[in-house]
């Protein structure tokens, strides 16, 4: 579903990708960890291209996103996209902000928006706070109606750019746990994170990025099973975390 | 009292079949005019300069950056002289336009720049991830320009655009320089024909006063509606 192609990205003279390739097929769960500064959330935000790429390819349900006649805007409304910082609209309701891109990308009437859009919003169990604005939800509430906003544009993939990294360790769980029933109804998606619980639990495959390479692209019980396997790079890494 | 204020003066005939009371009004209505005008000219060009300027086009950011330092680096009253004197001269077609049109030009296009300034430091005081949510929702940049940016941008700006729209009220004083019969026009005018300047001034400066001051509460209560809920100092 989507295919990544030795995609490389320059900032200025500095390279944050690196010949990165790989590839997501329909209904897979794809963890991409790594420590900060390696590429994740740059790469993550390739593949609806809201950051552009100097070299490579990306291919996304058949559409590739260099190709200068594709239409990003018509391509990113079937890629959910959510933010470490929620990005809520906030001078929007959470209705409001559940129906403005499904009317004005998907020329849904509103009757429709609203219906779609609650239906998400119940799915993520805010349905009692469709009036409130974002600045009177917590931050847990506030990512669970980012992800029903995402949702409510039918996407055949969601990304998840750290998720919960701007949580309270109190909202971690509500959040996860919406990411994870998505997950088990077999939604495709790519998710950036640092939770490695989740990842062992939930994701089918492991992409470990350092220096804006992809070092590791393995499956999830190997990735956490066996340590003696691992790259030096991962192995660092993941004994860092497991010690704590 | 009585002998150091004398307000019998505005009823006095001014010579030309109205009273100076009659004067005033007139002067004020100009006055409000020229500040109408210029403001609504000021707002369309210097919003429109300012979202250039924040569009990722270098050929449109150097027209907004231009447009902005050419208008704000030159004096307001030598920008009037020179739609006034200099650019009818260089093309005469424009001799025959009058006075308050151009003066409402130099003074709308003047106060154009700091607005467009405005704007592009609303426009980045938002976070990048605003714009990114838009984008990644499927809205085009001129979407999420229309709903998302300007709407928030507008909010954090409410309060440096009314000054600004006090300014130009204030402002439109030296339009008396291109012989627009407004307030100041008046002050000057009819305070040399009577020789009454305490009174001619006290009513003139309460005048301008009163103007700013309208527009201030107005925007004021603008603000209040507009405050978002669960934002510092918003509504609750």
């Amino acid at each position: 579903m989507i295919e990544i192609k030795n995609v490389s990205k320059w900032y200025g003279d500095f390279q944050v990708l690196n010949d990165c390739t790989s590839s997501i097929n329909k209904g897979e769960v794809v963890v991409v960890c790594g420590p900060s500064g390696s590429g994740k959330s740059t790469l993550i935000k390739t593949v609806n291209a809201l950051e552009t790429i100097q070299k490579g390819e990306i291919i996304v349900n058949g559409t590739s996103l260099t190709d200068p006649a594709t239409n990003l805007s018509k391509l990113r409304s079937t890629v959910g996209m959510v933010f470490q910082n929620f990005e809520l609209f906030p001078h929007l309701n959470v209705t409001e902000n559940l129906i403005l891109a499904q009317m004005k990308v998907l020329n849904r009437t509103q009757n429709e928006a609203l219906s779609r859009g609650l239906k998400m919003l119940e799915r993520v169990g805010l349905k009692d706070h469709k009036n409130k604005f974002p600045g009177q939800l917590s931050g847990g509430q506030q990512q669970r109606v980012a992800i029903a906003r995402a949702l409510s544009m039918d996407p055949i993939i969601m990304l998840f750019d750290e998720p919960t990294s701007a949580l309270d360790p109190e909202m971690v769980g509500e959040v996860l746990d919406v990411i994870v029933k998505l997950a088990k109804e077999g939604m495709t998606m790519m998710c950036v994170t640092h939770e490695m619980g989740f990842a062992k639990n939930v994701s089918h495959r492991v992409i470990f990025m350092d220096e804006g390479k992809i070092v590791e692209d393995t499956k999830t019980d190997e990735f956490f099973g066996d340590l003696g396997a691992r790259t030096p790079r991962a192995k660092d890494f993941l004994s860092k975390i497991i010690r704590h | 009292m009585s002998s150091f204020f004398q307000w019998k003066i505005f009823l006095q005939d001014t010579g030309g079949g109205q009273t100076y009371l009659q004067w005033l009004i007139s002067a004020w209505g100009w006055t409000l005019a020229v500040s109408f005008c210029s403001w609504a000219i000021a707002i369309i060009v210097g919003v429109f300069i300012g979202i250039i300027r924040t569009l990722p086009n270098k050929f449109l950011l150097f027209i907004g950056n231009t447009w902005t330092e050419v208008f704000r680096n030159i004096p307001l009253i030598i920008q009037i002289f020179i739609w006034y004197h200099v650019i009818p001269s260089i093309f005469l077609s424009l001799r025959q336009v009058p006075p308050f049109i151009l003066v409402v030009i130099a003074l709308g296009f003047f106060t154009s720049a700091r607005i467009s300034e405005l704007v592009k430091a609303g426009m980045e005081s938002l976070s990048k991830g605003q714009l990114q949510a838009g984008l990644a929702l499927g809205l085009t940049r001129s979407q999420t320009y229309r709903y998302i940016l300007l709407p928030l941008a507008f909010r954090i700006i409410i309060p440096p655009l009314t000054s600004e729209s006090m300014n130009i009220i204030k402002n439109s004083s030296v339009a008396f320089a291109v012989s627009i019969s407004e307030l100041t026009m008046f002050a000057l005018q009819a305070g040399e024909e009577t020789s009454r300047n305490i009174e001619i001034f006290f009513a003139t400066t309460f005048l301008y006063f009163v103007s700013a001051f309208a527009v201030n509460r107005l925007a004021l209560y603008i603000e209040n509606r507009l405050k978002l809920p669960g934002a510092i100092g918003g509504a609750r």
